[in-house]
């Protein structure tokens, strides 16, 4: 093992609501809606229809330029309804689960590269991967650079890798070795972790604050991404999911999922599938869901389900926080604002680095043009990036200078801290995302 | 906000106007729709009421001195705190009115006309104009100045953090080279009361315009202090400096722009010194004329100085090379800072343009190798 990587830049958001370490309610859901959109890339066709009997694994969604990479069914019973959008747009697949589960056999092959591609995809959890540039469903006829996992989360109340994953390194040495097939496994421990163990083509060891633990950071830091190369990503439970695969020839995407946030009533872990409704969680947030805002992920680049949509296929952590539609009378001239965080030294709260802050979603302030300059979002972003050249370049739509300015490495959530700090309340991964989206069309 | 100014409301095309005052007088309670779900509390007003704040000290003092110049003009030498504050209070006061009136005026037009929130840019560089021009320009030029600058510097480009050049210098750039006569000489800096007349003994030139200032008896201690001649807010090298403080400490103003500035006018005028161009020391140089204003206040305006830290120190070391260059060399104009700032923020894309350039062919060859 390389020595350790030590990121300065970056920020670990100080907010209320971290999950205590215990798993206070093991959930096994009515219902489970698989959801394409997660799946970055993917143009799905639908291989069931309403009423059909599933099983755990058996095939729900294909894509369309790739009928081999199929969306699989993370439990069995039957489909309960196909919920469709504006232009007939599938929004999602929810299938009711039965009393009894049954999986579907597969008998997984770890010989070979070819053998190992082909068992993902059967299994459908070939869409565990993502694939860098972009963030897109990994191309199954591609070879990528390397195959890349970061074990643990620094986003702001993530989810204790060690507490989730501890005790299926078993799982996780094997899918290692499962997908050493296909290209070159590194992987990213934090500083002590258990993970350091594992035997992969790299090991190496990051600390510091977020974005530490994003793979687009680390990536950058050991292997970074020319123009033309791929890199595979996926998480440490996609790994652990891979592993069990190869390991009993069942489909098994079960998984501590951390409840979180300064909303959540006593904030801990539950064991859950994804896909699972938010309503299993009302626990969390009492009575009425009115003025919480529900997340699947955490408070930088998760999504807004809503107390009726569902635990996001590859998140592990769900955030709750309140809604903040109160004004705050002459909130920008006060010296002293006690209950705001501010990373920037015109408040005081960097004076006090222990203290953690009950959060809400205002904006604290209006939408203006970018005033301040590179440097003031560069603390943010340990990552060998000008950002606001970056975002400038996808904000002009010019390809050449967001391939030179470094399109390739960043994914959205890279840039999600400065957008935090943005004073100017830009929506820096929204821009990043779109200029992503203009890379695939034209360089496709 | 009242219904009347939503869309679709009777006064809804003051919607811009109506939101200006609102968010001012509250952090409203709009919330993140995209993105990050939870935002830092700071946002511009914040960043630009620090700035502001950190010119008040050198607002003040100039205000003092204008009074404090009038009684040496008028043979009443006596340091009259209050007397000589009301007295310079009373004659900024109807710059600062014009300023505001006229730049936000048009501010709140154009964000009336494109339907955006009034941006805060103009809180600071109308609170700035007053304070770079001789106290006796006429109201009708500082209205004039102020139009000029924020339409043609600032609202064509886009508005508030659209601009290449520094608005409040465009507006004296603007005056100096139209109506140099009201902008430069010894008469301007001195406000007097109708019927007063300066004595013959006074000069009311400042001492960069006299240079060689020891012979006219101005001691480095009356520079650093400010009671000299000058534009309003620039004589006081100390109160400038309480603001630069606050600036660097708050890190709204960036310290490499003022170090960079302040080693680039050190080191011309070293040469200078030593070549025998002049007889004041290097370090005289930091405090005559507008240069610890410039540098502290102007130069770091973040929107058009570099964005890249490496770009930064090499815009300060312009800004004071060029600026000491023009008092070295150029008799006729002594004052080099206006036009200093303006060409480093011409020239600032390009520098930033160089340092990305070398850096990103480094990293481009680190990834070729590895």
């Amino acid at each position: 093992m390389s020595g350790t990587i030590v990121l300065k830049k970056g920020l670990d958001l100080p907010v209320t609501g971290t999950a205590e370490r215990v798993v206070c309610k093991s959930i096994v859901p009515r219902t489970v809606a698989i959801e394409p959109s997660v799946f970055k890339g993917l143009s799905p066709r639908l291989l069931v229809k309403e009423g059909d009997a599933v099983l755990c694994g058996s095939p729900v969604l294909a894509d369309k330029t790739h009928p081999e990479i199929l969306v699989t069914s993370p439990v069995s019973g039957t489909v309960k309804a196909v919920v469709r959008g504006e232009k007939r747009k599938l929004l999602a697949v929810v299938v009711e689960t039965a009393l009894r589960q049954e999986a579907a056999a597969f008998s997984p092959d770890a010989a070979d590269a070819a053998s190992v591609r082909k068992s993902l995809l059967e299994s459908g959890l070939w869409l565990q991967f993502v694939q860098r540039p972009y963030g897109v469903v990994a191309d199954p006829d591609a070879t990528p650079k390397c195959i890349y996992i970061s074990t643990f989360g620094t986003g702001p109340l993530a989810a204790d890798s060690v507490f989730c994953l501890g005790n299926e390194l078993g799982a996780m040495q094997a899918g290692i070795d499962a997908l050493s097939k296909i290209a070159p496994v590194h992987i990213g421990v934090q500083e002590g972790a258990v993970f350091a163990g594992l035997a992969a083509a790299g090991v190496h060891c990051f600390k510091g604050p977020h974005p530490a633990g994003n793979a687009g950071v680390q990536i950058s830091h050991v292997c970074p991404i020319a123009k033309g190369e791929t890199v595979w990503t996926l998480s440490p439970e996609g790994l652990a999911a891979i592993g069990k695969f190869f390991q009993k020839g069942k489909l098994d995407l079960r998984r501590r999922i951390a409840v979180t946030g300064p909303a959540a009533i006593e904030p801990a872990y539950v064991e859950a599938l994804p896909g699972t409704p938010m309503t299993e969680l009302q626990g969390f947030w009492g009575a009425s869901a009115e003025g919480v805002r529900i997340i699947s992920g955490d408070l930088l680049s998760g999504q807004t389900v809503g107390a009726e949509g569902y635990i996001g296929f590859r998140d592990n952590q769900v955030t709750l926080v309140r809604e903040g539609t109160e004004k705050e009378y002459f909130g920008w001239i006060r010296p002293i604002r006690w209950k705001q965080f501010s990373t920037d030294r015109s408040y005081f709260s960097w004076l006090m680095p222990w203290r953690r802050y009950e959060m809400d979603t205002n904006l604290h302030g209006g939408k203006r043009a970018f005033l301040m300059n590179d440097a003031y979002y560069a603390k943010f972003l340990p990552m060998d990036i000008y950002p606001i050249f970056l975002v400038k370049a996808c904000l002009a739509g010019d390809i050449e200078k967001m391939e030179k300015f470094g399109i390739y490495e960043v994914l959205p959530e890279d840039l999600a801290l400065c957008e935090f700090a943005d004073p100017s309340k830009n929506d820096l991964q929204e821009i990043i995302a779109g200029g992503i989206d203009l890379m695939r069309k034209e360089m496709a | 906000m009242h219904p009347i100014f939503e869309k679709g409301g009777k006064l809804g095309w003051l919607h811009s106007t109506a939101d200006a005052f609102d968010t001012f007088l509250a952090v409203p309670g709009n919330v993140t729709r995209k993105g990050a779900h939870v935002r830092d509390a700071v946002d511009l007003k914040r960043i630009i009421i620090l700035a502001l704040i950190a010119v008040i000290p050198a607002a003040l003092f100039g205000m003092w001195n204008v009074g404090y110049q009038h009684g040496l003009a008028v043979g009443d030498p006596r340091i009259n705190l209050l007397g000589n504050w009301w007295f310079g209070f009373l004659h900024v006061l109807p710059i600062y009115v014009v300023a505001y009136a006229v730049g936000l005026l048009i501010e709140f037009g154009t964000a009336q006309i494109r339907n955006e929130e009034v941006n805060e840019g103009f809180l600071m560089t109308g609170f700035l104009i007053p304070l770079i021009l001789p106290v006796t320009t006429p109201l009708w030029m500082v209205g004039l100045a102020t139009a000029f600058s924020v339409i043609f510097c600032k609202e064509i480009f886009g508005g508030t953090g659209m601009n290449i050049w520094n608005p409040a210098l465009v507006a004296r750039a603007f005056l100096f080279f139209s109506y140099p006569n009201q902008m430069s000489g010894s008469q301007c800096w001195i406000a007097l009361r109708k019927g007063e007349t300066m004595l013959d003994a006074s000069t009311g030139a400042t001492p960069l315009a006299l240079d060689g200032a020891a012979q006219y008896g101005t001691s480095w201690w009356d520079l650093f202090l400010g009671t000299v001649p000058g534009s309003v807010g620039e004589t006081s090298v100390l109160c400038i400096l309480l603001g630069a403080f606050l600036l660097v400490w708050t890190g709204v103003g960036s310290w490499k722009i003022m170090a960079g500035s302040v080693a680039g006018a050190l080191l011309v005028g070293w040469l200078g010194h030593i070549g025998g161009v002049t007889d004041i020391p290097a370090w005289m140089q930091l405090l005559y004329g507008g240069f610890a204003f410039g540098t502290v206040f102007m130069a770091t305006d973040p929107v058009t100085s570099c964005q890249t830290e490496c770009g930064k120190w090499l815009y300060g070391l312009l800004i004071g090379m060029l600026c000491i260059t023009v008092r070295l060399f150029n008799p006729g104009y002594a004052e080099g800072m206006m036009l200093a700032i303006l060409f480093a923020n011409t020239m600032a894309p390009l520098m930033d343009h160089c340092v990305v350039s070398v850096h990103l062919s480094r990293k481009n060859k680190k990834l070729k190798t590895a």
